[in-house]
């Protein structure tokens, strides 16, 4: 397979946008949980929280710090005042939650009955006290990751200036106050051990060890991160002032990266994504070589991370993947797996910002000519009854695919890997590339286990014309 | 607008998904945004369904908005129709697309002329039905479709089947052990020697359902669904239809004997009183059981029963009649159909319960503090916090609600699995009793599981020593109780003293 003659640069496709995947809704789930003072009311309708319910399975059940203000027939008519029910409801959560902030999100039926959300939430903000963001993630324009840029970049309007110092005192005492006072104190200690640069300013929503992962990473190199967007809580969003240097951490999060530079005037830092050994030192080269810094030691612990990842890429070595498409990160994911060996002939995409995701395609197509790889064709808003035919073509030794499709492919002898799980599971940085392999090497692993059983094919032969 | 976190029926689309997708070579259209076809995924979970789903989207982007469905509605149909060459292609219409109000209906016309399919909009109102409300009605217009072509076509077959026979109405995917119901009643119908002529809407096809007059009569086991397609047929066709659910002992004797009478009515000689009497007391184990010493142990035991209209209802007469057990209070989820709930289970409860507000449930569970819940997942993680043990009955049902062994809810078999469920949901009877006699084997510190018990109250050492021997089952309620007791009457300390103050109090 690696012989193959590669086209000369990366192919780019738009197909109807017929494709399964989350509606951006779906951010709440992982965004309530990350900042931890914030309430999200979803204003939509039985069909979102029907939705939200059932893909967040168990989480629901945890008294999440999530609603549905759910339109009834009265709402859609204009019967009843948008903003006197939006208020009831928001007094109603401030009284049991009490929390920092709300956040709207806004959904397809809110835009096309034209609620005024973004003119309401001041009003009331100005009224009841509490802050209130709104984000419109809904399916009419967004898919599913693409929520959460839409949250983050409505956050980063209201990321603070420079504050004065007896707030700055106060908001770190908040810290403090929260566990991190000790890692605090010893970031101000070793104040020293930092290269003298301009405030760095990362944006995407991670899990907080993989914060402090990345965080010390760059610690290494003596940069130092100012904040993070978002933060563990919204009374602690970073200071984003003009001329600060911001960097994302998710290929999804482009109008959050445009918010930054338009409206906060921060300079972006466009860099491939820590995602995979490759991307991470990638990532940290591009940051240290905006800042001036010659990057230490990152060649060896690159080098280290591959040595402990080679049980599971002799797995993938010389094997094939398609990526169907539904979150965004299919980029980065097929660079790091072709960096593995593997090849791709198709990465689906919902969206593609060509500008914002610049570095990290033109490591894709390093990466393809450096293995010997085809160039993978590119196909913006996926047809997935397309992608199934060609699936049968090619047939792929792993399709990467939403959940609609995974059993019925399994099925028909085809492993698959469950996108979503990508999403979910810790994979930034050097540390976590073993983890990303883990979800790449397990359906082949356990079907390795069942290979000689004669069980690929479960479905019985389909009569269609 | 309504503040919601959890709600018990989905919106109505699903309901129309349900059914368009149970039918074999049937395909639904949904006209949605991106994303609302999580359907797919659910069924590809929980079913475990091996083939893809038969539904797709016509996308409603903000071209749709700006300039309207245009040509996209109609051309996703006659692509799928060459695709896949469904017999009936539905076209589902969402909450999105029923406020943008295009005229989906002349969609449907334009594309049925060059589609080989049949077309038909699916014909529900988003903002008044329901999951099962729309399934019903949906059911009911997809056979009046295909019956009213039979009779324009001069297809309709005369008169009735030879022998006795049946139409089972209401099975399809997703519902509450559906499958394994389904397969229990064609059993059941066999001993009894009636056929079956069709099952619907589950692996049926279309073109069968212009047999569906041939039957003798329609089994309607479902309350949620069927209802209006056996009404309807009953309207054209004088066919009777029985609509006792079949679950438990006595309901299944019910059943049968309704069966009886029907069949008889139309010349038949059939006498099933042996054949009731043989299954309730040697067959069936149910029946035995509740005359055991492990069922008595359970008399008068405290439980509550939430779901939907069927299982919560069949659920709450067998417990409270079949097994001697209290039923504290009975609810339903179901409120468009409150009345019906109510008269079949008033004489069965204390009180009944009608909501779609998990809050005021938990509260009510909270408030009675039960021995057991019957009731649907969102009753199972109430019960876990409140460590009060749970068997699930009804939707809304996660994947484990799916089990791949045989375990149907009705008939015969039904009532042993039903037996097991709540045996197996009580602390084993013995057990109970020996940990009461020895004050409790279970030594580890108490941690506080409750909703109303999040303690800041200090216990002296006694005091929680004397807790430790209270049985692990019912510490939490003790311990709450105690606590109520002390914060009432200003203690800031819980000592012996008052702990067995509070203990009186109750009188416990």
């Amino acid at each position: 397979m690696t012989n193959t003659v590669a086209p000369e640069a990366l192919t780019f496709e738009c197909e109807t946008g017929n494709y399964h995947t989350f509606c951006p809704i779906s951010c709440v789930s992982w965004l309530y949980q990350k900042i931890e003072d914030s309430f999200f009311l979803v204003i939509g309708t039985k069909t979102c929280g029907y939705f939200l319910q059932n893909a967040m399975g168990v989480m629901i059940f945890a008294e999440p710090r999530y609603a549905m203000a759910e339109l009834e027939e009265g709402d859609i008519s204009a019967k009843l005042n948008d903003y006197d029910e939006l208020k009831r409801l928001c007094l109603q959560i401030k009284r049991d939650r009490n929390p920092s902030v709300i956040v709207w999100i806004g959904t397809c039926t809110t835009e096309i009955i034209k609620m005024d959300l973004e003119g309401l939430a001041p009003k009331l903000e100005s009224e009841i006290g509490i802050p209130i963001v709104v984000a419109r993630a809904n399916g009419l324009d967004y898919a599913f990751t693409q929520g959460e840029d839409t949250v983050l970049a409505a956050m980063a309007a209201r990321c603070p200036k420079q504050v004065l110092e007896a707030e700055k005192e106060e908001r770190s005492g908040i810290q403090k106050l929260l566990s991190f006072g000790r890692k605090k104190e010893e970031v101000a200690a070793e104040e020293s051990e930092y290269v003298e640069h301009p405030p760095l300013v990362l944006f995407g929503s991670l899990p907080d060890p993989v914060v402090t992962q990345l965080t010390l990473e760059l610690k290494k190199q003596g940069i130092k991160v100012s904040g993070w967007l978002p933060a563990k809580r919204y009374t602690e969003l970073p200071v984003v002032e003009e001329g600060y240097y911001v960097a994302g951490l998710n290929p999804f999060l482009s109008r959050t990266a445009t918010t930054l530079m338009r409206r906060r005037k921060c300079k972006l830092i466009g860099a491939p994504f820590p995602i995979g050994p490759d991307g991470s030192r990638a990532w940290i080269e591009k940051i240290c070589s905006v800042f001036g810094i010659e990057p230490k030691g990152l060649a060896e612990r690159e080098k280290q991370i591959w040595e402990n990842l080679e049980d599971y890429i002799q797995l993938i070595r010389g094997k094939s993947v398609f990526f169907m498409g539904d979150n965004l990160l299919e980029i980065s994911l097929a660079r790091f797996l072709i960096c593995c060996g593997m090849t791709c002939s198709e990465i689906g995409i919902p969206y593609m910002d060509k500008r914002y995701q610049k570095a990290e395609l033109e490591m894709l197509e390093k990466t393809c000519n450096e293995m010997g790889a085809p160039l993978p064709k590119i196909i913006e808003k996926p047809d997935n009854y397309n992608q199934i035919q060609r699936i049968y073509e090619l047939k792929p030794d792993l399709v990467i695919t939403g959940m609609a499709h995974a059993n019925p492919l399994e099925a028909r002898g085809i492993n698959t890997k469950w996108s979503v799980e990508f999403t979910f599971a810790q994979i930034h940085g050097f540390t976590n590339a073993r983890d990303i392999l883990e979800l790449v090497t397990r359906p082949l692993r356990r079907n390795h286990a069942l290979k000689d059983l004669g069980w690929d094919k479960l479905v019985k032969e389909e009569a269609k014309v | 607008m309504k503040l919601a976190y959890w709600m018990y029926a989905g919106p109505a689309h699903i309901g129309t998904l349900r059914v368009a997708s149970s039918f074999k070579n049937v395909h639904a259209i949904m006209h949605a945004p991106l994303g609302d076809d999580y359907f797919n995924v659910m069924r590809s979970m929980l079913e475990r369904e091996r083939n893809y789903t038969p539904v797709t989207t016509s996308v409603v982007d903000r071209n749709v908005l700006a300039r309207g469905s245009q040509e996209k509605v109609v051309d996703n149909i006659i692509r799928k129709d060459n695709e896949e060459t469904p017999d009936l292609i539905v076209l589902t219409p969402t909450c999105t697309s029923s406020i943008l109000q295009e005229d989906l209906e002349n969609f449907v016309e334009r594309a049925q002329i060059d589609a080989k399919g049949d077309v038909m909009l699916a014909d529900v109102n988003h903002y008044r039905v329901n999951e099962l409300q729309a399934a019903d009605s949906t059911l009911q217009q997809i056979v009046k479709y295909y019956i009213e072509k039979a009779k324009k076509k001069g297809e309709l077959p005369e008169g009735k089947t030879e022998k006795p026979s049946v139409n089972i109405i209401g099975v399809s995917t997703l519902g509450f052990h559906n499958q394994h119901d389904c397969t229990e009643l064609k059993r059941l119908m066999a001993d009894l020697g009636i056929e079956v002529n069709e099952v619907i809407p589950e692996s049926a096809s279309v073109h069968n359902l212009k047999n569906l007059p041939r039957a003798w009569f329609n089994l309607t086991p479902y309350r949620e669904l069927g209802i209006m397609a056996a009404k309807y047929l009953e309207s054209e066709f004088g066919t009777p239809y029985i609509d006792i659910t079949p679950m438990g002992v006595v309901e299944t004797a019910r059943c049968i004997r309704k069966i009886q009478q029907v069949v008889n009515a139309q010349g038949a000689n059939v006498d099933y009183e042996e054949f009731i009497d043989n299954q309730t007391l040697h067959v069936s184990q149910a029946a035995w059981f509740s005359r055991s010493i492990d069922c008595q142990n359970l008399t008068g035991k405290k439980v509550v029963v939430f779901g939907d209209n069927t299982h919560a209802a069949a659920l709450t007469k067998i417990l409270a009649r079949e097994m001697g057990i209290h039923v504290v209070w009975a609810g339903t989820y179901c409120k468009y159909d409150a009345d019906w709930f109510r008269e079949q289970v008033s004489e069965y409860c204390d009180e009944v319960l009608i909501t779609e507000d998990n809050g005021e449930i938990g509260d009510a569970i909270a408030r009675v503090e039960p021995a057991a819940i019957f009731g649907t997942q969102m009753e199972r993680h109430v019960g876990k916090r409140l460590n009060i043990p749970c068997g699930v009955i009804a939707a809304p049902i996660h994947i484990q609600n799916f089990p791949i062994g045989y375990k149907p809810f009705m008939g015969y078999e039904g009532t042993n699995q039903i037996a097991d469920l709540v045996y197996n949901s009580f602390t084993l009877g013995m057990e109970d009793h020996l940990l009461e006699i020895f004050g409790g084997h279970d030594t580890k510190e108490v941690i506080t599981k409750s909703i109303s018990a999040d303690s800041d109250l200090n216990w002296t050492k006694e005091a929680k020593a004397e807790l430790n021997k209270v049985p692990g089952f019912v510490r939490g309620k003790v311990k709450r109780n105690t606590e109520k007791f002390a914060r009432e009457r200003g203690f800031e300390q819980i000592s012996l003293e008052v702990m067995y103050a509070a203990k009186e109090s109750v009188g416990a």
